[in-house]
C-alpha cells in the first residue's frame, strides 16, 4: 500500500528540485493530495504540471492510487 | 481490416459537437464521487451549460477516455475540445476567476435551453445541463 512519504520520495526523485508535501487524506493509503513546487513547472500550463506529476506514478493512479489531489507551482 | 473502435470515437465525437462537456462519476443530479460532485457544483454555480457523460457504466469509457486526453483521472472537463482540467484545477480556476472566463460567463448568466435536437453520440449517455 503507497504511502504518503512514498509519494513524496518518488516525486522529489523524478522531477528535478521538486518539493513535495504529501497527505493521506483519508488514512487508508489510496486517496492523497500533494502540494508540489518544482522549478520545470515554470512556464508550464496547470494541465501540463499535473501531467508532469501523474507521470511519476505512470499507472498507478486508478489503481493502487484511487486519487491524487494536486496543487503544484514553480518555486516563488 | 482496419480496426474500429466504437467507444474511442464516440468519445472524441461527444467532445467535439459540445463546446463543454464533463466526464464524471455518477450524474449531475447524482454525483458518485466528491471530485465530480465538486466540479459540477463550480460549474452550476457560474450558471455554465454543459454536457455531462457518466463514465462508470463501462469501464472502457474511462480507458478510452484517458488515453485520448493524456489524464488518469476523473473527473475532465473539456471546452472547445480542450481539456481544461480535472477537479484541482478546475476549482483553482473557478476560485480565481478564470473559469468565468474560459466558459465566456460573466457572473450568473441568463439560463438558455438547451437545443431538443442536441447531438448524441453513439453508445455514450450524455445529458445536458443547465444549471
Amino acid at each position: 500500500m503507497p504511502t504518503a512519504d512514498e509519494l513524496k520520495r518518488r516525486i522529489e526523485a523524478a522531477i528535478p528540485g521538486a518539493r513535495a508535501l504529501v497527505h493521506d487524506t483519508t488514512g487508508t493509503g489510496d486517496h492523497f493530495r500533494a502540494e508540489v513546487t518544482a522549478p520545470v513547472f515554470a512556464g508550464r500550463t496547470r494541465i501540463e504540471q499535473h501531467r508532469l506529476v501523474y507521470d511519476v506514478f505512470d499507472g498507478d493512479i486508478g489503481g493502487p492510487i484511487h486519487a491524487l489531489s494536486l496543487t503544484t507551482r514553480p518555486p516563488q | 481490416m482496419t480496426e474500429t473502435n466504437p467507444i474511442r470515437d464516440a468519445i472524441t465525437e461527444a467532445i467535439a459537437d459540445h463546446p463543454v462537456i464533463l466526464f464524471m462519476k455518477g450524474t449531475p443530479e447524482a454525483p458518485a464521487c466528491g471530485f465530480s460532485a465538486r466540479t459540477v457544483a463550480a460549474l452550476q454555480s457560474l450558471g455554465a451549460q454543459f454536457a455531462a457523460v457518466d463514465i462508470l457504466p463501462d469501464p472502457r469509457i474511462r480507458q478510452e477516455l484517458s488515453a485520448i486526453s493524456d489524464w488518469p483521472t476523473i473527473p475532465q472537463l473539456f471546452v472547445e475540445g480542450e481539456l481544461v482540467g480535472g477537479c484541482d484545477i478546475v476549482m483553482e480556476m473557478y476560485a480565481s476567476g478564470e473559469l468565468a472566463e474560459v466558459l465566456k460567463l460573466e457572473g450568473p448568466a441568463e439560463p438558455v435551453a438547451p437545443p431538443a435536437d442536441a447531438p448524441q453520440a453513439d453508445g455514450l449517455q450524455i445529458e445536458n445541463r443547465l444549471a
